[in-house]
C-alpha cells in the first residue's frame, strides 16, 4: 500500500482510490459519488476539468476530497482548492493526486491541500523537507496566510 | 523607486536557495529534464538556438544606476560583454552558462533585482508608461500599482501553472505609452471627483491571433485592485484552453465566452473574495507610494538662453534635441531617451561599457534613475535643460546619442533567427538592411514618426502586428520571407495592421519599405503622420504600389 503525506507525516491513506468492491470507505469519481443515494463515508475524486462547486452541497460529511493533476503543468487543481476551502468551507483532507511532484507541494499547501499521493518515483523524504522549508513568507493572502502587507503594517 | 524590505530580499534569496537546489539535482540527474525545462522557465531561463538565454526582470521598466552597474558586471563576468533590452522593458543575457545562473541570481539579489516568472506559463513582469511620473499628460502615477500588482503576482501559489503566459500593463496618462489594450490584462488609471479609478480590460495581446482588449469594468476602487484581478486570474486558470498552446491565451476565453458573459464570471468569483483578505489597505498603499515619491527638484527655468541657442545651431545636437528630448512635466526639466538604435548594431543591445556610462550619467544628470521603454530605448527621466549639451556630449563619445526616437530607423526588433529558436526567419538583417536604405537623416525628419516594428515568428515579441508597417519573419518551403502589414498602432488609437499581401524576399523588404514611404509622401496632405494617412486613404494604394509590377 502506497503511503502518502499527510499533515507533515508520511502515513497509510485511510482512504484509498476506488478500483473495485465496495465504494463506501474508499474515493470514488466524481460522477459515481454524485449519484450515491449513502454518500456517508465516501471520499470523491475530482478531476482537473471538472467543478468543484458540484459537491459544495455535501462537503460537511466528506472525509477526503482528491483533486487530480493530469500533468504536473496543469495548474487547475490549484484554484478548485481553493474554491473548496474558501468557498464551500470545506474543512476535511484535500489531497493532490495524479502527477504530483515535490517542486510544488508548497504552492499546494498555499492553495489549501493538506495532503499528497506522490507521483511515482518522487522522493518522500525529500518532500517533507520542501513542505516543512518552504518560503518564509508569501505576498498574497491564502488559505493558511494573510497576505503579506498584514504582516508589514 | 521601490527598494525591498526584509522581506522582499528574504523571497528572493530564498529563491536563489530554491532554485541552486534544482539546477544540482538537475545536473546530477535526479531531476527529470521535462520537468526541470518548467522550473528553470518560471525562472526566465531558456534554451536557445546558441546557448541558454536567461531573462532578467525589470519591475516596469526602473532600474538604478546600482544595478545598471550589476548588469554591466554580470555580461563581463558571465557572458560576452553584451545585454539586450527587450519589449516587456526586461534584460537578457545571450550567452550565460546553465551552471552559472545560481551564481548570476545571487549577484542580481545583491541588488534587488531577479529573473522570477520571466518565462514560463505564469504572471510575467507587469510593464508600464516608461515616462511614469514625469509627462505632463499624466493623470496619477501608474508605478505604485505596478508594484503592487507586482508583490501579489510573485511566487502567486494559484497561478504558476496557467494555460499560458500572462501580461499584465498598467497606464497612467491620456497617452497610452503602455499598450494596455494589447495585454492579457490592460489598466487604465483615471480620476473620478479626486479619487483614483481603475478602468480594466481584459483579452487583449498579439501573437499568432492578435485581438484588442475590452474593457470588462469601467470603475474600479484602488482597494480592490489585486482581488478583481485574482477573480480574473481564476476564471482564466480553470477556463482557459489547455488542449492547444495557440489557444490557450485569455483573449481566445475571452472571445470564445463573448466578453460580456466572461465579465460576469469574473464579477460572480469576485463577490466572493472582494471583501476578503485579499483587499488591499490604505496602509499598504501609503507604504508602497512613499517609494514613489518626487525627487530633489530644483527651482529651474524653461528658458535656457545658452541651450536654446545651442539647438537652433548645431545640426547635430539640435536634430538630437527635436526627436530625443520630450517635455517634463517640472519647468526647467526633460525627458531624455538614448536611441539604442545605431545602424549595425542589434536594436536594443547595449555593450558593458556602455551600461556603466549610461549609469555614470544617469547619476550625473537624472538622481541615478533610468528607465527600459518597451521600444527597447531607456530613457533618463529627469534631465535639467541646462545639462543638455554636456549630456548630448558625453552621450555621443559613446555612441549613445542617436538622434532617431520615433523615427523610421528606430525599430522595434525580436532578437529572431540570429538567436532564437523559435524564429521563422531572422529580423536583425532586416531591421538593419531598412536602416542602411534610410540613413538621410533630414529625409528621416521629413518623414516624421512613424513605428516599423519586425518579429522572427507569429509570438510576434516584435509587435509587427501593432506597428505602422509591421514585418513579420516567415517560412517558405524552407526559406525565409518577410510578411508586410501596415497600418497598426498600439497607443491609445491602438489598431492591428493589415497584410498587404504575398511576402518578399529579404533582399526587396527595404526597396518594398521605400514603395510605402512613396505612396505615403505622395498623398499626406499638410503635416499629416504616417499613419494618418494611412488611415484617410486605406490600404489600396499601398497595395497597388507594391505590387505594381506583378
Ligand atoms: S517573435 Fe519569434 S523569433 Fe522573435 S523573439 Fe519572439 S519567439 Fe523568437
Amino acid at each position: 500500500m502506497n503511503k502518502i503525506i499527510k499533515d507533515g507525516e508520511l502515513v497509510t491513506p485511510e482512504y484509498e482510490i476506488f478500483e473495485s468492491g465496495e465504494a463506501k470507505g474508499s474515493i470514488v469519481p466524481l460522477e459515481t459519488f454524485l449519484a450515491l443515494t449513502d454518500k456517508s463515508n465516501t471520499g470523491v475524486w475530482i478531476d482537473a476539468h471538472e467543478e468543484v462547486e458540484t459537491i459544495a452541497a455535501f462537503v460537511q460529511d466528506i472525509p477526503v476530497v482528491a483533486l487530480n493533476f493530469p500533468v504536473f503543468a496543469d495548474g487547475r487543481a490549484y484554484s478548485s482548492a481553493n474554491i473548496l476551502r474558501r468557498v464551500c468551507g470545506y474543512t476535511g483532507e484535500i489531497r493532490a493526486m495524479g502527477d504530483v511532484r515535490i517542486d510544488q507541494l508548497e504552492q499546494m499547501s498555499r492553495c489549501g491541500f493538506n495532503a499528497y499521493a506522490l507521483a511515482h518515483g518522487q522522493d518522500a523524504e525529500k518532500a517533507m523537507g520542501v513542505l516543512i522549508q518552504g518560503f518564509s513568507y508569501s505576498y498574497q493572502a491564502t488559505v493558511s496566510q494573510p497576505a503579506l502587507f498584514a504582516l508589514r503594517a | 523607486m521601490y527598494v525591498y524590505d526584509e522581506y522582499d530580499q528574504k523571497m528572493v534569496d530564498e529563491r536563489v536557495a530554491q532554485y541552486r537546489d534544482q539546477t544540482n539535482r538537475y545536473l546530477s540527474g535526479e531531476l527529470p529534464a521535462d520537468e526541470f525545462l518548467h522550473l528553470r522557465l518560471r525562472n526566465g531561463l531558456y534554451i536557445q538556438r546558441l546557448a541558454p538565454m536567461l531573462r532578467i526582470a525589470v519591475p516596469y521598466g526602473m532600474l538604478s544606476s546600482r544595478q545598471l552597474r550589476k548588469i554591466a558586471h554580470i555580461t563581463r563576468q558571465y557572458d560576452r560583454g553584451f545585454c539586450h533590452f527587450t519589449t516587456r522593458q526586461n534584460i537578457q543575457l545571450n550567452w550565460p552558462v546553465l551552471e552559472q545562473v545560481p551564481d548570476i541570481l545571487e549577484e542580481l539579489a545583491s541588488v534587488q533585482m531577479h529573473t522570477i516568472q520571466t518565462s514560463g506559463n505564469c504572471i510575467r513582469n507587469t510593464t508600464s508608461d516608461q515616462f511614469a511620473a514625469v509627462a505632463p499628460d499624466e493623470i496619477e502615477d501608474p508605478r505604485p500599482w505596478a508594484e503592487l500588482i507586482r508583490q501579489w503576482s510573485t511566487f502567486h501559489p494559484e497561478f504558476n501553472w496557467l494555460p499560458r503566459k500572462f501580461k499584465i500593463a498598467v497606464t497612467g496618462a491620456r497617452r497610452d505609452r503602455a499598450a494596455i489594450q494589447v495585454h492579457d490584462i490592460g489598466i487604465r488609471l483615471f480620476e473620478k471627483s479626486g479619487q483614483t479609478r481603475f478602468e480594466i480590460l481584459a483579452g487583449g495581446g498579439l501573437g499568432r491571433t492578435p485581438v484588442i482588449g475590452t474593457v470588462i469594468r469601467e470603475e474600479l476602487e484602488p482597494h480592490h485592485l489585486l482581488t478583481y484581478l485574482e477573480a480574473i486570474l481564476r476564471v482564466y486558470n480553470r477556463y482557459g484552453r489547455r488542449d492547444n498552446k495557440y489557444k490557450a491565451r485569455i483573449k481566445i476565453l475571452v472571445r470564445a465566452m463573448t466578453p460580456e458573459v466572461f465579465a460576469e464570471k469574473v464579477e460572480a468569483e469576485w463577490q466572493t473574495l472582494k471583501d476578503g483578505s485579499g483587499m488591499l489597505s490604505e496602509v499598504e498603499i501609503d507604504r508602497v507610494k512613499k517609494h514613489f515619491t518626487e525627487p530633489d527638484y530644483e527651482h529651474l527655468d524653461d528658458h535656457v538662453p545658452e541651450v536654446d541657442d545651442l539647438i537652433s545651431d548645431s545640426s547635430g545636437f539640435g536634430a538630437w534635441v527635436k526627436q530625443n528630448v520630450k517635455p517634463h512635466k517640472k519647468p526647467g526639466y526633460c525627458i531624455v531617451t538614448l536611441a539604442l538604435k545605431n545602424t549595425a548594431v542589434a536594436p536594443g543591445d547595449v555593450t558593458d561599457e556602455q551600461l556603466e556610462i549610461i549609469a555614470d550619467l544617469a547619476d550625473k544628470y537624472s538622481f541615478g534613475e533610468v528607465r527600459v521603454t518597451h521600444e527597447q530605448n531607456v530613457t533618463l527621466a529627469d534631465v535639467p535643460k541646462k545639462a543638455l549639451h554636456d549630456l548630448w556630449s558625453e552621450l555621443a563619445t559613446a555612441s549613445l546619442a542617436s538622434p532617431n526616437l520615433g523615427l523610421l530607423t528606430d525599430i522595434i526588433c525580436c532578437p529572431g533567427g540570429d538567436y532564437c529558436s523559435l524564429a521563422n526567419a531572422k529580423s536583425i538583417p532586416v531591421a538593419e538592411a531598412i536602416q542602411r536604405q534610410f540613413d538621410d537623416l533630414g529625409y528621416l525628419h521629413d518623414l516624421g514618426e512613424m513605428d516599423v516594428n519586425i518579429s522572427g515568428c507569429m509570438n510576434a515579441c516584435g509587435h509587427h502586428h501593432v506597428g505602422n508597417i509591421g514585418i513579420l519573419g516567415v517560412d517558405k518551403k524552407g526559406s525565409e520571407f518577410y510578411q508586410v502589414s501596415i497600418g497598426g498602432s498600439g497607443y491609445e488609437d491602438a489598431a492591428l495592421a493589415k497584410i498587404l499581401g504575398p511576402s518578399f524576399a529579404q533582399d526587396d523588404v527595404p526597396t518594398v519599405i521605400q514603395t510605402l514611404i512613396d505612396v505615403y509622401l505622395n498623398n499626406r496632405q499638410e503635416d499629416e503622420k504616417f499613419i494618418d494617412t494611412y488611415r484617410r486613404i486605406g490600404i489600396d494604394p499601398y497595395k497597388q504600389a507594391v505590387y505594381a509590377n506583378e
